[in-house]
């Protein structure tokens, strides 16, 4: 048998090839061929079992034949009782956990009455202004049971009170409440751009949610490290991949700073990745991810609880792979990359809608996603045995190559002084926008295509049913907003308003007096503002 | 060489933060040959307006991913009027329902781009529509 290199120059070198550039959706260029010499590494150091270190191949020992992963679909529009009906919807059709959607307002610290809260109320989530909000929306939802995620990050400590009081309310302790709260911010100056400080008193309130959690709500997940938004944003998948694993170790760096024992919080970080269109890159990256954080969190903290080891995951199809145009085709892309996130090896996902390009999604382009989900699950096969890419050449080496290139950038960024420093001087920022850039003009060129635009378009396109949100919801939430505000006990409410103040000077950890100004009728944008006030306020710096 | 290069304000009304967008096409016009002003993200209409009256710019390109382009772009051109700066040509883009982009360009907003456009297009709409402001 030739080698792979006298193969590549004789027997290959014979036959034709299509004139195409060979790279995947990040640009990674791939050899025509993997064999036994491009997979170096040992079965029980690169690999192990499922359940064993390094976790190449899954978390936990049984993977699917356990259970199936968690089918979580996002959802939130309008007030907070049509989000609830959608809730109860999902519950209805075998959905397993919520994932909430804040509307920008919620999202960025301002109430529905406030001034930049106009024509936005509603609109792409929900609306929370007050703690009734919150009690509208997990009206008759058993929190003891369901476990909720929520998309939220500078407004978080203040979401995360409000549904700790809601839970208190409806007598279920906190230690049996269970869920995620995003609330990564590193990732928000990066990607998302949601904030509302500078980075570094946004990196005190996420070190307080960590404690708080670890010593009060030990079952919620205080941070999501999220690599969804950086991949959204238009990175490579080693970019996604380098940049959230370097916010996690910032974070655990932060939390073992505080005096708290890495053992006692790692095991409650979650990660959520993007799995975008390359199948095999989507593959390799999940599987590189876990082995990387295994192994960083054993050399660099000494984390000695497995779990404290384990990458365990959510993941989302990827919202900026879909096309409005011809937007029934979509279905198919998320299908195909809910099958590279299962074949990963995820805990958690959700498929996107069809018709997410174009509004948000109707219920009946949500059930074909839920449904997409169940079929990979209970019809493909897939699921019966764990790993099944493992051992392939090629996955086994881009799962390596992904690894060792996403390594370089954490060298990199360690070289800065770790993660908050070069968000601080906006390095991923930049390497991201030039990813996005490149990748526009690779398909302007030709050389990367997009079924559906710019080739094998159509002449008409056929519309499909479009969720509508009532403009008449901004004014009904504003009026309920205003109203509380002059109703409730104002002596009651200063009294809270002053402790958050007066802890964001001391140090004292926030979630306390946050929980005590939820319970008195503080609305987000109350606190928000005293976030503003006490921290800072960052803007923009609109690095192109 | 004696015409003058065309000014352009590329701004992000707005909460949302999805601005890969906009990024592009501020790259992608300053590669085209015009001089570019990138806002950054979150700016009310009052200071879009501002910034394209102070800039002195030709046209202004409105980026919106979040649903709130009905309230947003009309805002921003009632607003240059107000300045006495009607002649700006406004053109955005987004996620944007095509009975909002035929509202839209009713109002006075000169085109509108929606998901698929490419950057060439965009580049040739603003060189064959936009003209320096007497």
């Amino acid at each position: 048998m030739s080698s792979k290199k006298d193969w590549l120059e004789t027997t290959f070198k014979q036959a034709a090839e299509r004139p195409a550039r060979f790279s995947t959706v990040s640009d990674m260029e791939i050899d025509p061929l993997y064999t036994p010499e491009d997979v170096p590494g040992a079965y029980d150091t690169a690999l192990g079992n499922p359940g064993e270190f390094p976790y190449t191949r899954g978390v936990y020992g049984s993977m699917y034949r356990g259970r199936f992963w968690t089918m979580r679909q996002f959802a939130g529009f309008g007030l907070a009782e049509d989000t609830n009906a959608r809730f109860h919807y999902l519950l209805r059709q075998g959905q397993d956990g919520l994932s909430t959607a804040f509307d920008m307002p919620t999202l960025m610290g301002y109430d529905a009455d406030h001034e930049r809260a106009q024509g936005e109320v509603g609109r792409e989530g929900v609306s929370v202004s007050t703690i009734h909000d919150m009690v509208r929306l997990f009206d008759k939802i058993p929190l003891d049971k369901v476990t909720t995620s929520m998309t939220v990050n500078c407004s978080a400590s203040i979401l995360l009170a409000m549904y700790l009081v809601v839970a208190e309310r409806n007598g279920v302790a906190w230690d049996r409440v269970g869920g995620t709260i995003q609330n990564d911010m590193l990732k928000e100056y990066i990607a998302q751009k949601e904030w509302i400080c500078p980075p570094r008193p946004a990196m005190r309130v996420v070190t307080d949610m960590i404690e708080f959690c670890a010593k009060k709500a030990p079952r919620w997940h205080a941070v999501s490290i999220s690599g969804y938004h950086i991949r959204e944003a238009g990175s490579t998948a080693v970019q996604e991949l380098a940049f959230t694993i370097a916010d996690g170790l910032c974070y655990v760096e932060e939390a073992v700073k505080r005096g708290l024992a890495v053992d006692d919080f790692a095991p409650r970080l979650s990660f959520f990745w993007n799995i975008h269109n390359d199948f095999l890159e989507e593959v390799a990256k999940l599987r590189a991810a876990r082995r990387m954080w295994a192994r960083l969190m054993r050399e660099r903290f000494g984390a000695k609880n497995p779990r404290s080891l384990m990458l365990r995951t959510h993941a989302q199809t990827a919202g900026a792979s879909l096309t409005a145009q011809q937007p029934i085709n979509n279905v198919v892309r998320v299908a195909i990359q809910a099958l590279a996130g299962v074949l990963g090896g995820v805990q958690s996902l959700h498929t996107n809608s069809m018709d997410e390009t174009l509004a948000l999604p109707t219920e009946q382009a949500v059930m074909v996603a839920l449904r997409t989900q169940q079929i990979i699950a209970e019809e493909t096969g897939v699921t019966n045995t764990i790993d099944p890419l493992g051992g392939s050449y090629a996955i086994e080496a881009l799962t390596d190559r992904i690894e060792r290139e996403a390594m370089d950038y954490i060298g990199k960024i360690d070289a800065m002084g770790g993660m908050l420093a070069a968000v601080e001087t906006g390095y991923p920022q930049r390497e991201i926008a030039e990813a996005a850039f490149h990748f526009q003009r690779q398909l302007e060129k030709g050389e990367k295509t997009i079924v559906g635009v710019g080739k094998y378009s159509v002449p008409e396109e056929i519309p499909i049913e479009t969720l509508k949100i009532d403009p008449a919801i901004e004014e009904k939430q504003v009026h309920r907003v205003r109203k509380m505000k002059r109703e409730r006990n104002a002596a009651a409410l200063k009294v809270a308003l002053a402790r958050v103040s007066a802890a964001c000077r001391s140090g004292e950890n926030l979630m306390d007096p946050i929980c005590d100004a939820v319970r008195s009728e503080a609305t987000v944008g109350e606190i928000s503002d005293i976030f503003r006030a006490e921290f800072g306020v960052y803007t923009d710096p609109g690095w192109i | 060489m004696a015409e003058k290069r065309l000014r352009i304000l590329v701004a992000k009304p707005g909460l949302d933060g999805h601005d890969r967008g906009a990024k592009i096409i501020a790259r992608a016009l300053r590669d085209g040959g015009f001089e570019v002003i990138y806002t950054g993200l979150h700016q009310t209409p009052e200071m879009i307006a501002q910034a394209a009256v102070q800039e002195d710019v030709d046209a202004v390109g409105l980026s919106v991913l979040s649903g709130a382009h009905m309230t947003l772009f009309p805002e921003v051109l009632r607003l240059l009027k107000e300045r006495g700066a009607a002649d700006i040509a406004v053109f955005g883009g987004g996620i944007i329902p095509d009975d909002d982009a035929a509202k839209l360009k009713q109002s006075g907003v000169r085109q509108i781009f929606t998901p698929g456009a490419s950057t060439e297009d965009i580049v040739k709409w603003v060189r064959e529509n936009v003209s320096p402001r007497q």
